[in-house]
C-alpha cells in the first residue's frame, strides 16, 4: 500500500482539484483520505454516501460544577490560557480558550472541576461515486486539535486499504505547515506539491518543503495556473531542480474548471484535454512509486 | 484622483479581521491592498497572523524595523533533582511528559505550555525554559506599519505566536486607528486565536462549491465568537451564484464583489498592489471600509 499526500503550503493552488481527479481515475484501487479537516472539500466533488459516521472526541474540556465551587480563584490564577471567566462571582470555563490541560482540575481544592471528553468533530467512512472508499471528517467550528482528527482519518484509511489489500491511499492535505500538515505527512510514501506561479505560492512552497525534508519523502511537483506568470514559473522550476523535485505537470488556467467544479465534477471530467493531463499525472505518480520500490 | 479624508469612526480604533475558511481565496490580496490604500489618509497597522505562511510582506516595500524573537515555555527535565515520583507524567494530558523507566522524557511538540508538570513537581525538577517558536518583525512604509508573525518551520503550534502578536499591539507595536489582521485559513484554533480580539471579520470567498462550503463553516466560527461579519466575493463571475444565494438566505451582508480579472491575478502573482494599477479597485476597497466602519459604529 502506498500513501500519496497532496500538499501546497499556500491554500487555493488546486490541491483538492488534483486529489479528486486522481480519486476518479484510480477508482476502487484507492482509498481517499480528506485530511484538510478544517475545510474539507473532497466530498463536494466525489459525493460520498456518508454511510458510516461516528463522533470524534479530541481532548477534553474543563467544566466547573458551580454547586461545589467556593470561588477561591486558584483555577483562574493557574490557567495559562485565560480560559477561566468570572461573572457575578460565578466561575466558568470559556470553551474556546480551554486547551484541556486539566491543571485546574488537579489543583482545585474542592474537586469542583471535571475534565469531560470534548466532541470536536465527526468522522465518516463512505463510498464515493467513483467506487473509492473514503474517510473524511467535519470539525466543530473553532475546534482544537485538528492534527488529532487528521491522524484518525489517516489511521482509518490505512486500515481499510490494509484489510482490502488496496494499493493506494490518496490524501488531500491542508494548507500551511502546522500540526494538521505534519500529521498528514507522517508515514506517507510520496508528496505531490501543487503550486502556482506567484510570489506567495513560491514563498509558501519553500517553507513547506523544509517541513517535508524532515520526513525524507519522495516529492514531485505540479505547477497549476502555469500561464499566469512565466517569470515565476521559471523560478519554481529552478527551485524544483535544486530540491530534486520532479515536475510531473504544468496546467494552464482554465475558466472552465471553476464551471465544471460548480457542477460537482473534477478536472479529469472537464473535457478531453484536462482528462489527458490528469491521466498523465496519475500515470507519472504510479511510475514514481514503482521507482521508490526499486530504489529500496 | 485624491481620496477624500476617510470618515474615521468616533476616535475609536477599528480592528478588522480578514479571514476565509478556504485558503487562496484572496485574504492577503484584500488585506494588503486595503491596508495600503487606507494608509494614504491615516496611520494603519497591518498584522500578518497567518504565521505558518505569512505573505503580506511580499507586497509591502518599506524599511525594516526591529525583529522580536518569540518564545514559549516548555519544561526541561533536571535529572539531578528528579526522584521519579511520576507526578509530572500523570498530570500531563498531552503525553508530552512521559516516564520511560528512570528517565522523564519531554516531547516539545506535544507540550501546550500549561505549566502543570513544572508547578506540581515537588522537587523543582521540571523548570520551564524558553523555546524559540518564531519571530515578529515590523516593516514601515509611509503611514503603514506591517507587523508580521513568522513561525519557525518545524514548529507545529501557531496559536502561541498569534496570541503573542496580538498582545504586542499597544506595546512594542504602535496601535494605529485602523488595524487590519490578515488571518490564517481554516476554521480551527489558529483562526479563533487570530479573529477573537477584532471588531469585525471580512470573510473573503470565491463563488465555487469549495468557497461556499468553507465560508459557511468560517461564518459559524466567527458567529460563535460573537464577531459581526460580512462577505467579499472574490473572482466574481467564475463558478456559480450559490455563495450569493447563501448570503441572502443567511442574512449575511455582501460587502463587495471583485470580478475575476486576469490583470489582478498577474499583478498579485508578482507581489504588486493591484489597486495602484486596476482603477475600479480603489472605490471598491474604500466602499468596503466605509460599510465595515458603519457596521462597527452601529454596534
Amino acid at each position: 500500500m502506498k500513501e500519496i499526500v497532496i500538499l501546497s503550503g499556500k491554500g487555493g493552488t488546486g490541491k483538492t482539484s488534483v486529489a479528486a481527479s486522481l480519486a476518479i481515475l484510480a477508482g476502487p484501487d484507492a482509498v481517499i483520505a480528506d485530511c484538510d479537516v478544517d475545510a474539507a472539500n473532497m466530498h463536494l466533488l466525489l459525493r460520498p454516501d456518508f454511510k458510516e459516521s461516528s463522533d470524534f472526541y479530541g481532548g477534553t474540556l474543563a467544566v466547573i460544577n458551580s454547586d461545589e465551587c467556593t470561588s477561591c480563584g486558584l483555577c483562574l490564577e493557574k490557567c495559562r490560557f485565560g480560559a477561566i471567566t468570572i461573572s457575578r462571582q460565578l466561575y466558568s470555563v470559556n470553551s474556546f480558550e480551554c486547551e484541556g490541560c486539566g491543571y485546574c482540575s488537579i489543583i482545585c481544592p474542592v474537586t469542583a472541576i471535571d475534565m469531560v471528553p470534548r466532541k470536536t468533530g465527526k468522522l465518516y467512512i463512505s463510498k464515493t461515486r467513483a467506487g473509492n472508499q473514503m474517510v473524511h471528517a467535519t470539525m466543530e467550528a473553532g475546534a482544537e486539535n485538528s492534527g488529532k482528527l487528521v491522524t484518525k482519518v489517516k489511521q482509518e484509511a490505512k486500515l481499510i486499504a490494509g484489510e482490502n489489500a488496496l494499493p493506494y491511499i490518496i490524501v488531500d492535505g491542508s494548507p500551511g505547515l502546522g500540526c494538521p500538515v505534519v500529521a498528514s505527512l507522517s508515514g506517507a510514501d510520496m508528496v505531490v506539491l501543487v503550486t502556482e506561479p506567484s510570489v506567495s505560492a513560491l514563498h509558501d512552497l519553500r517553507r513547506v518543503s523544509r517541513v517535508i525534508e524532515n520526513f525524507r519523502i519522495k516529492t514531485v511537483g505540479i505547477i497549476n495556473k502555469s500561464d499566469i506568470n512565466d517569470g515565476k514559473v521559471s523560478e519554481i522550476r529552478k527551485f524544483f531542480e535544486k530540491e530534486g523535485i520532479r515536475e510531473i505537470a504544468s496546467i494552464p488556467y482554465s475558466s472552465e474548471v471553476a464551471m465544471v467544479m460548480a457542477r460537482g465534477l473534477t478536472m479529469s471530467e472537464s473535457g478531453e484535454e484536462q482528462k489527458k493531463v490528469t491521466e498523465e499525472i496519475w500515470m507519472k505518480i504510479k511510475n514514481e512509486l514503482t521507482l521508490i520500490e526499486t530504489d529500496k | 484622483m485624491r481620496l477624500p479624508e476617510l470618515n474615521m469612526t468616533k476616535n475609536k480604533t477599528v480592528k478588522i479581521a480578514v479571514a476565509s475558511g478556504k485558503g487562496g481565496t484572496g485574504k492577503t490580496f484584500l488585506a494588503v491592498n486595503l491596508a495600503s490604500l487606507l494608509s494614504e489618509t491615516s496611520p494603519v497597522l497591518l498584522a500578518d497572523l497567518d504565521v505558518e505562511e505569512p505573505n503580506s510582506a511580499l507586497f509591502i516595500d518599506g524599511t525594516e524595523g526591529q525583529v522580536y524573537e518569540k518564545y514559549r515555555l516548555i519544561p526541561q527535565w533536571d535529572e539531578k533533582r528528579c526522584v521519579i515520583c511520576d507526578i509530572c507524567s500523570r498530570s500531563c494530558n498531552y503525553h508530552a511528559v512521559v516516564r520511560l523507566g528512570d528517565v522523564i522524557a519531554v516531547f516539545d511538540k506535544l507540550c501546550h505550555s500549561c505549566h502543570a508538570c513544572s508547578e506540581l513537581c515537588p522537587y523543582d525538577a521540571l523548570p520551564m525554559i524558553r523555546h524559540k517558536i518564531g519571530e515578529v518583525r515590523q516593516i514601515y512604509s509611509g503611514r503603514l506599519t506591517l507587523a508580521e508573525g513568522r513561525l519557525n518551520t518545524g514548529e507545529e503550534q501557531s496559536v502561541p505566536l498569534i496570541d503573542q502578536l496580538h498582545k504586542m499591539v499597544g506595546c512594542e507595536i504602535e496601535p494605529a486607528p485602523v488595524q487590519i489582521f490578515d488571518c490564517p485559513p481554516g476554521t480551527s484554533c489558529p483562526v479563533v486565536a487570530a479573529v477573537k480580539k477584532t471588531d469585525y471579520a471580512i470573510l473573503v470567498t470565491e463563488p465555487t462549491p469549495f468557497g461556499l462550503n468553507d465560508l459557511s463553516i468560517a461564518a459559524e466560527t466567527v458567529k460563535q465568537l460573537g464577531i459581526p461579519a460580512g462577505v467579499v466575493i472574490n473572482r466574481y463571475g467564475i463558478g456559480d451564484n450559490a455563495v450569493e444565494d447563501w448570503c441572502n438566505n443567511e442574512g449575511v451582508e455582501v460587502l463587495a464583489r471583485i470580478p475575476y480579472d486576469r490583470e489582478i491575478a498577474v499583478m498579485t502573482s508578482e507581489g504588486l498592489l493591484a489597486y495602484n494599477h486596476v482603477e475600479y479597485l480603489r472605490p471598491l476597497l474604500k466602499d468596503i471600509f466605509e460599510i465595515v466602519t458603519k457596521r462597527i459604529d452601529s454596534l
